[in-house]
């Protein structure tokens, strides 16, 4: 075990994994924290937390993992690089890890342009490969960055982003093998709309032997809108929405799009489980928290394995 | 080359706003390839802060020198025997050639005349595009020369990052990925090789002021 995280031990016993996410308040709302917190309990094996999530200031990270932990449920420590140099990166690893958090999901994190601050100064001190192999190097030989010894290494199952959607696609995968490289455990993809291509992508890993070395997570966000789907198509960058999902959802019944959303996210699921190199699913249910027991229950991911 | 734009008249006017005769110095070199400041836009900033003052009932009595290089001592020394006229000096050189003139005359005030923005390449008159940060460790030889601290918004050195929207960057429409063409561009040319390995993080050496001296020379005696 390199982590002893109830998500790694899930994946180790060759189980589905189920995660879920929870975005922090733009405030100190502690309260709010909880309330998400308490829909994701017993349904989901580990629960990411965003860092300052489009580049929003929200409560740290850390922060709300640790309100996760006092809830007993599994924290995903996002870290994005947008935000920290080295020195800050290395500290607040330390601390989490004090505070027992297990998980952790290095990011680049989307520009500074999109958020409430778009004239912060961008860090990027590290990128994100480089983070993956600065935990990796803290956790597994027990130094800093710098070589430096450390009183007692942080324990922690490191996890990175994929996006086989944005181009270029051939290097995507190449890609993913560098991260591996850089030595993350698992991997978390964008959501997952173009079925196509997701299969492409994870074949292509599968022939290169990547899937026997990381354990990929897809990633699933259900539809809540025409709307929604249509802003994703145009407006998210490295999103890719195929026309069908959006005729799909049109082509529901009115007040039944949500509902439509749901199935076709169950329906994802389904796929993913018989899928040869795909380990698990990472469920994005941005402010849908509430809904998260239902599609777990629906996608038949419940109940979540006692390992 | 090194690009600078000419600040807003407002600012420089609140400047200078207490001195009565002001030497403006403009460079004939970059600023002035650039047209922020060499000796013609030295003349119509003069003549703005002229109109301006006799208007604001608080006249100034202006003097215009454009030198070849303010970031050369050399040059520098034609402006020595004028200088003690003025009450202040507008500089009209990138940040650089601005302080130099500022250390040769630390008695009189300097004042920016333009902000510097970087060091570009001319894609048409009047368009400039940023190249190089200056990083002090070149990656160009394996990133098909391109820069990725200067043209990937993020400036990773493993790019590209999942933000790539049709060969452009997650900023804008209007931006190309760095890292995208530095993809095609090692494709075409059979160098992808280049880019599969893990890079380390960088080293940074432009946090502290850097000085160079080349192989072969050494300070001078009086000045080390
Ligand atoms: S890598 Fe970029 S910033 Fe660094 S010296 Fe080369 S061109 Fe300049
Ligand atoms: S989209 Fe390309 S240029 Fe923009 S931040 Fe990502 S890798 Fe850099």
């Amino acid at each position: 075990m390199k982590s002893g995280s109830n998500l790694e031990k899930v994946l180790e016993a060759g189980h589905f994994a189920f995660t879920g996410e929870l975005g922090p308040p733009r405030g100190a709302n502690v309260e709010e924290v909880r309330e998400k917190a308490e829909f994701l309990k017993g349904k989901v094996d580990a629960v990411n937390i965003t860092d300052n999530q489009t580049a929003m200031v929200r409560m740290s990270s850390w922060a709300a993992s640790i309100i996760l932990v006092q809830e007993g449920l599994e924290p995903n420590f996002q870290m994005v690089c947008r935000d920290r140099n080295r020195l800050a990166m290395q500290a607040d690893i330390l601390g989490a890890a004090a505070h027992g958090i297990r998980n952790m999901l290095c990011l680049s994190g989307d520009h500074q342009k999109f958020g409430d601050h778009p004239q912060a100064k961008g860090v990027f001190d590290i990128d994100s490969m480089q983070l993956i192999a600065m935990v990796k190097k803290m956790r597994d030989e027990g130094q800093f960055l710098s070589g430096a010894e450390l009183n007692e290494a942080p324990k922690l199952f490191i996890g990175a982003a994929a996006n086989p959607f944005a181009d270029p696609f051939e290097w995507r995968v190449h890609r993913l093998a560098k991260k591996i490289q850089a030595g993350v455990d698992f991997i978390q993809t964008q959501c997952i709309y173009n079925m196509d291509k997701f299969r492409e992508w994870v074949k292509q890993a599968n022939d290169m032997g990547l899937t026997e070395k990381v354990y990929i997570l897809a990633g699933v966000t259900p539809m809540k809108s025409v709307g929604m789907a249509k802003y994703m198509k145009s407006k998210v960058p490295g999103m890719d929405v195929p026309d069908e999902v959006i005729q799909r959802l049109q082509g529901a019944e009115k007040g039944k799009v949500a509902e439509e959303g749901i199935k076709m996210a169950c329906e994802q699921i389904e796929e993913f489980k018989e899928m040869k190199g795909v380990a698990g699913v990472h469920l994005m249910a941005i402010e849908w928290e509430h809904k998260v027991p239902e599609i777990a229950e629906r996608a038949g991911v419940l109940p979540r394995p006692k390992v | 080359m090194i690009v600078a734009k000419r600040k807003p008249f407002e600012e420089i006017k609140d400047m200078i706003k207490d001195y009565k005769k002001v030497l403006n110095v403009g460079c004939g070199t970059c600023v002035a390839v650039c047209l922020a400041g060499g000796e013609k836009e030295v003349a119509v900033l003069n003549s703005e802060l002229e109109m301006a003052r006799k208007l604001d009932n608080n006249p100034i009595e202006l003097g215009a020198k454009t030198i070849e290089r303010q970031c050369d001592r050399e040059y520098l020394e034609a402006l020595d025997d004028m200088v003690k006229d003025y009450d202040a000096i507008i500089s009209m050189a990138c940040g650089v050639g601005i302080q130099f003139l500022a250390e040769r005359y630390p008695e009189k005030p300097v004042f920016p005349g333009v902000d510097t923005t970087g060091m570009s390449v001319n894609q048409a008159v009047g368009w400039y595009e940023e190249r190089c940060r200056s990083c002090g460790q070149c990656v160009l030889g394996v990133t098909g020369g391109i820069c990725p601290v200067t043209m990937c918004a993020k400036g990773l050195y493993n790019g590209p990052c999942g933000g790539t929207n049709n060969g452009n960057c997650e900023i804008s429409d209007e931006q190309p990925c760095a890292w995208f063409m530095i993809y095609e561009r090692l494709e075409k040319q059979g160098r992808l090789d280049n880019i599969l390995e893990f890079k380390p993080p960088v080293e940074w050496n432009d946090q502290v002021p850097r000085t160079l001296i080349q192989s072969g020379y050494k300070k001078p005696e009086e000045a080390a």
